[in-house]
C-alpha cells in the first residue's frame, strides 16, 4: 500500500465555519477565474500528462496486440478484452484481492479503533503505546517483509518454534494454499494499521472534553460514553478511514509479491501482479491494459458504492 | 540472486532520528546519506564526451555474489583500457531487467552490450531487438568455436546469425554439508561424496542422512522447483516439442520425474517448503546434508563458514544431466549502431571471458574453455569438482515464455510446488502443467 497523504475531515460541520468577511470577496473582483486558472496549470498540465494522457492510451492500448517488446502493432478489437474476461486465472486473481480486501478491511478499521480507544484512556504510557501502535508503519515493505517472513518460516520461524515448545505444531503460515492469505492479512495489518490508528487518535483527540464531562454529571458510565459519544462522533472518520482502507487493500500487491511471490500455486496472486505477469513478464501490453481497466472499472464502483452506503447512514 | 541493493540499508528506518540527534543534525546527514547513495549508483561524472574516450554502456542483472565479481573484473578491465570509458549497469534480476532491455532496444537506443540469459534469446526477437554479432570481429579478440564448448555455442545462434556470446554455464549441483556426510559414513578419504546410481540408491543414501540429522536428507529450494523438475525429466531423455499451436511431451517420463519430487518431501527426506535462503541454511546449519541448487550459492555458502564441497546433480535416471543456463552478452538494438563502440563492445567481451577466472570464483563454470582447463581453476574448490556439469547441461527447449525468469517457469512453479506440499499428486500436478503450456501456446506470440 502506498503512502496516504489525506487528512481526517475536519471535526466541525460546514455550517459552523463563520462566512468570509465580505469585502475579502470584493477584493478578488475582476476576472477571478482566469488568475485561479494560472495557480492550477502547473498541476494541470502534469495531472493531463501524466495521468489523463497515458489513461486515454492505455485505454487505446487495449484494441491491440501492442508489445512491450515493439513490433509491429495490429488493430486486434476486442479481443484482449474477451480474452481477460473469460480468462480463469485473472478470474482467481480477481477473488484473491477481493478476499485480501474482505479479511484485511474491517480487521484494520476495527484494530485501529481498538488501540485509539486503548491509548485515548491511558493515564501514564500514552507516548509508549503511539510510538509501539505507529512505529510499524514507517517500516519500508522489504524489511516488513524480511522479518515477518522468517518469523512465519515453518522450520525455523519464530512462531512455530515457540508453538513446537508447548507442543504444539504450528501451521503452515505462508507455505499452504488455506493459511498464506490469512499469514499476510496478518502481517500487513501490524505494519499497516498505524496509520488508521493515528486518525482515530487525532479524531478522539478532537472531541470537547465537557461532552464527556456533561454525560458523567449525568451519570454516564465508562462504556457509555463510549459507546454514545464517542464512537457516534468518530463515524465520519470511520468513514474515511474505511474508504481509504479499502482503496488501499483493493491495491494489495508488493508486501504479497515479496513474501509469498503470488503462491503456493496461485493462491496468493492478486490481479496487480496478474496484470505485471502479463504485461511485463509475458509482454502483452495490450492485453495487461484491459486487465488493469477491468480492475480500477471494479475500484471506482467499490468506492461509489461505499460512499454512496455512508453519506446516506449520516443522512439519516 | 535476488539479493537485495546494498544500497537499500540506507533507507532502514530504524536508524532514523537517533536520541538526541537534532532536526538539523538529522537532515545534514541525511542529505549527506542521500549524496553518498547517489555517488554509489551514478557511474561516471555527468559528462565524458568532450574527454575523447569511447563510452561503452553495459547493462547487467548480478546483484549477488556474481555481481561482485564483475565489478571486480571491471575496475581491473578500466584499468587496462584508459581509453575506454566503461558504464556498467546493474537492474534487479529477472522481469524487471529483461522488461528494461527489451523496452530500450525496441527504441532503439539499448545498451551498447548487455549480459542475459542464453535461454531468453527467443523472447528478445533477435534480429529485431537484437543485433547480431559479427563472428570475424569476435575471432579477431580470440573467441570463436574452438575457445567454447560446442553446445553453447550452438545456444547462441538463430537463424543462421550469432547473436550471443557465452560467458558461463550455469547448472544445479549437488552441494554437500562436508560435516554431516561424514558422520553418515558417505564420504571416501579425500572427502569427496560416494557416487550413487539410480533413484532407489539415492533414496537410501538420504535416508542414511536424515539418521545423523535427525531432520532431513536433502535440501532443495521447493519453491522454485522447475529446474529440478527439468533435470530429472531430461535424464530420462524426456523433451518437450513446441509447435505451431500443439507441443508434445513425454507424459510418462514427466510423471517419473515428478514422481521424485513428490516422494522426496512425502517421505520426509527433504523438506515441504523451502523458499530462496531458507534452502541455502539448511544445509548450513546442518538440518541436511546434501542440497541441490544453483552454483551462484558458493558464495552464500563460503560466507557461512560451514565445511562444504560440491559435486555434480545427483544421477537419478543413469546419468548426471542437469538442468543449466549461460549467461551471455548480447548487442541490443541501436538505430545508429557505432562501428567505433561495436567494436569496443566485442573487445570488452573478449577480454571478459580470457579473465573469467574471477567470474568462476562465484561458482558459475566459464564458457572460456582454457580458464576451465587452467591450473587456476584446478586450484578452486569446489568448483573444479563439478566442471564435467557444463557438458551435463540441459537447456530449456526455445519459445518465447521459456528459460529463466519466463511465463512458463513461473507458471510451472505454481504447479510444481504443490508436489512437495503433497497437496496434489504427480498426475494432478501433470494435468495443471499441460494447461498451463496449452494456454500459454493458444496466445499470439509478442515478440
Amino acid at each position: 500500500m502506498t503512502q496516504r497523504t489525506h487528512v481526517p475531515a475536519p471535526r466541525t460541520p460546514p455550517e459552523a465555519v463563520p462566512p468570509a468577511p465580505r469585502d475579502l470577496v470584493d477584493v478578488r473582483g475582476g476576472p477571478p477565474a482566469w488568475t485561479g486558472l494560472w495557480f492550477v496549470l502547473p498541476f494541470l498540465a502534469f495531472y493531463v500528462l501524466f495521468l489523463l494522457w497515458p489513461a486515454v492510451v492505455g485505454l487505446g492500448y487495449t484494441f491491440t496486440d501492442r508489445s512491450l517488446a515493439g513490433g509491429p502493432v495490429s488493430f486486434v478489437g476486442v479481443d484482449n478484452w474477451r480474452e481477460s474476461l473469460t480468462d480463469p486465472a485473472l478470474h482467481a486473481s480477481l477473488w484473491n484481492t477481493l478476499w485480501f480486501t474482505l479479511l484485511s478491511v474491517p480487521l484494520m478499521v476495527l484494530l485501529a479503533l481498538g488501540l485509539a480507544l486503548l491509548t485515548d484512556h491511558a493515564r501514564r504510557l500514552g507516548w509508549f503505546l503511539r510510538f509501539s501502535f505507529f512505529a510499524p508503519f514507517v517500516l519500508p515493505v522489504t524489511v516488513m517483509t524480511l522479518i515477518w517472513g522468517w518469523m512465519y518460516n515453518p522450520s525455523l520461524g519464530l512462531f512455530n518454534g515457540t508453538l513446537g515448545r508447548f507442543g504444539i505444531e504450528g501451521p503452515e503460515w505462508l507455505f499452504s494454499e488455506d493459511t498464506a492469505m490469512f499469514s499476510v492479512v496478518i502481517a500487513t495489518a501490524w505494519w499497516q494499521v498505524g496509520f488508521n490508528y493515528l486518525l482515530y487518535l487525532a479524531a478522539m483527540r478532537s472531541i470537547p472534553g465537557d461532552v464527556y464531562e456533561a454525560a458523567a454529571i449525568d451519570g454516564a458510565g465508562a462504556w457509555q460514553r463510549v459507546g454514545r459519544i464517542t464512537l457516534p462522533m468518530l463515524t465520519r472518520t470511520t468513514a474515511l478511514i474505511t474508504v481509504l482502507q479499502l482503496i488501499g487493500s483493493l491495491r494489495v500487491f508488493e508486501q504479497i509479491y515479496l513474501m509469498t511471490m503470488g503462491g503456493p500455486n496461485f493462491s496468493t496472486r492478486t490481479v496487480i501482479q496478474y496484470v505485471y505477469d502479463s504485461g511485463f513478464v509475458g509482454l502483452r501490453i495490450g492485453l495487461a491494459s484491459s486487465m488493469a481497466y477491468i480492475f480500477m472499472a471494479l475500484i471506482i464502483v467499490a468506492s461509489i458504492a461505499q460512499f454512496r452506503l455512508f453519506t446516506r447512514k449520516e443522512e439519516a | 540472486m535476488r539479493a537485495h541493493h546494498p544500497q537499500n540499508t540506507t533507507r532502514d528506518p530504524s536508524r532514523g532520528t537517533a536520541p538526541g540527534m537534532g532536526r538539523r543534525a538529522f537532515l545534514g546527514t541525511a542529505a549527506g546519506l542521500g549524496a553518498a547513495a547517489l555517488g554509489t549508483t551514478a557511474c561516471a561524472p555527468p559528462d565524458t564526451l568532450l574527454d575523447g574516450r569511447t563510452r561503452l554502456r553495459q547493462w547487467n542483472l548480478f546483484s549477488g555474489g556474481d555481481g561482485l565479481r564483475m565489478i571486480e573484473m571491471h575496475d581491473a578491465y578500466r584499468a587496462e583500457h584508459p581509453g575506454i570509458d566503461l558504464r556498467a549497469t546493474t537492474f534487479d534480476w529477472g522481469a524487471p531487467f529483461y522488461t528494461k532491455v527489451a523496452m530500450g532496444a525496441a527504441g532503439g537506443r539499448g545498451a551498447d552490450i548487455a549480459t542475459v540469459h542464453v535461454s531468453r534469446l527467443e523472447s528478445l526477437a533477435p534480429g529485431r531487438l537484437l543485433d547480431p554479432i559479427d563472428p570475424d570481429l569476435l575471432a579477431g579478440f580470440g573467441i570463436d568455436d574452438t575457445v567454447v564448448l560446442p553446445h553453447i555455442w550452438e545456444q547462441c545462434f538463430f537463424d543462421g546469425r550469432l547473436y550471443a556470446i557465452p560467458i558461463d554455464t550455469h547448472v544445479l549441483i549437488q552441494f554437500y554439508n562436508l560435516d554431516v556426510c561424514r558422520r553418515a559414513g558417505l564420504l571416501d578419504e579425500e572427502d569427496r561424496l560416494v557416487e550413487t546410481t539410480g533413484l532407489d540408491d539415492y533414496l537410501a543414501m538420504l535416508r542414511e542422512i536424515r539418521n545423523v540429522t535427525g531432520a532431513y536428507g536433502l535440501s532443495v529450494d521447493t519453491w522454485n522447483p522447475w529446474a529440478n523438475f527439468w533435470a530429472l525429466y531430461r535424464q530420462q531423455d524426456g523433451d518437450i516439442v513446441f509447435g505451431e499451436d500443439d507441443y508434445e511431451m513425454d507424459d510418462d517420463r514427466a510423471l517419473a520425474a515428478m514422481e521424485v519430487l513428490y516422494r522426496l518431501s512425502e517421505e520426509g527426506l527433504a523438506p515441504r517448503h523451502s523458499m530462496l535462503a531458507d534452502t541455502a541454511a539448511n544445509l548450513s546449519n546442518g538440518r541436511a546434508g546434501l542440497m541441490i541448487h544453483g552454483n551462484w550459492e558458493i558464495p552464500t555458502l563460503e560466507a557461512t563458514g560451514v565445511g562444504f564441497s560440491a559435486t555434480q546433480f545427483p544421477n537419478v535416471f543413469g546419468n548426471h544431466r542437469t538442468r543449466g543456463d549461460s549467461h551471455c552478452y548480447v548487442f541490443p538494438h541501436q538505430r545508429d549502431r557505432d562501428p567505433e563502440r561495436t567494436r569496443a563492445a566485442a573487445e570488452y567481451a573478449a577480454w571478459m571471458l580470457r579473465n573469467s577466472i574471477t567470474w568462476a570464483e562465484g561458482g558459475h563454470v566459464p564458457a572460456y574453455q582454457p580458464v576451465v582447463e587452467s591450473a587456476e581453476y584446478d586450484a578452486l574448490h569446489p568448483q573444479s569438482e563439478y566442471r564435467e556439469a557444463a557438458e551435463n547441461v540441459q537447456f530449456e527447449p526455445r519459445a518465447w515464455f521459456s528459460g529463466s525468469a519466463g511465463r512458463l517457469q513461473d507458471e510451472a512453479t505454481g504447479a510444481l510446488t504443490t508436489l512437495h506440499q503433497g497437496t496434489q499428486t504427480p498426475e494432478e500436478a501433470l494435468d495443471q502443467l499441460k494447461r498451463t503450456i496449452r494456454s500459454l501456446l493458444s496466445v499470439p506470440s509478442p515478440v
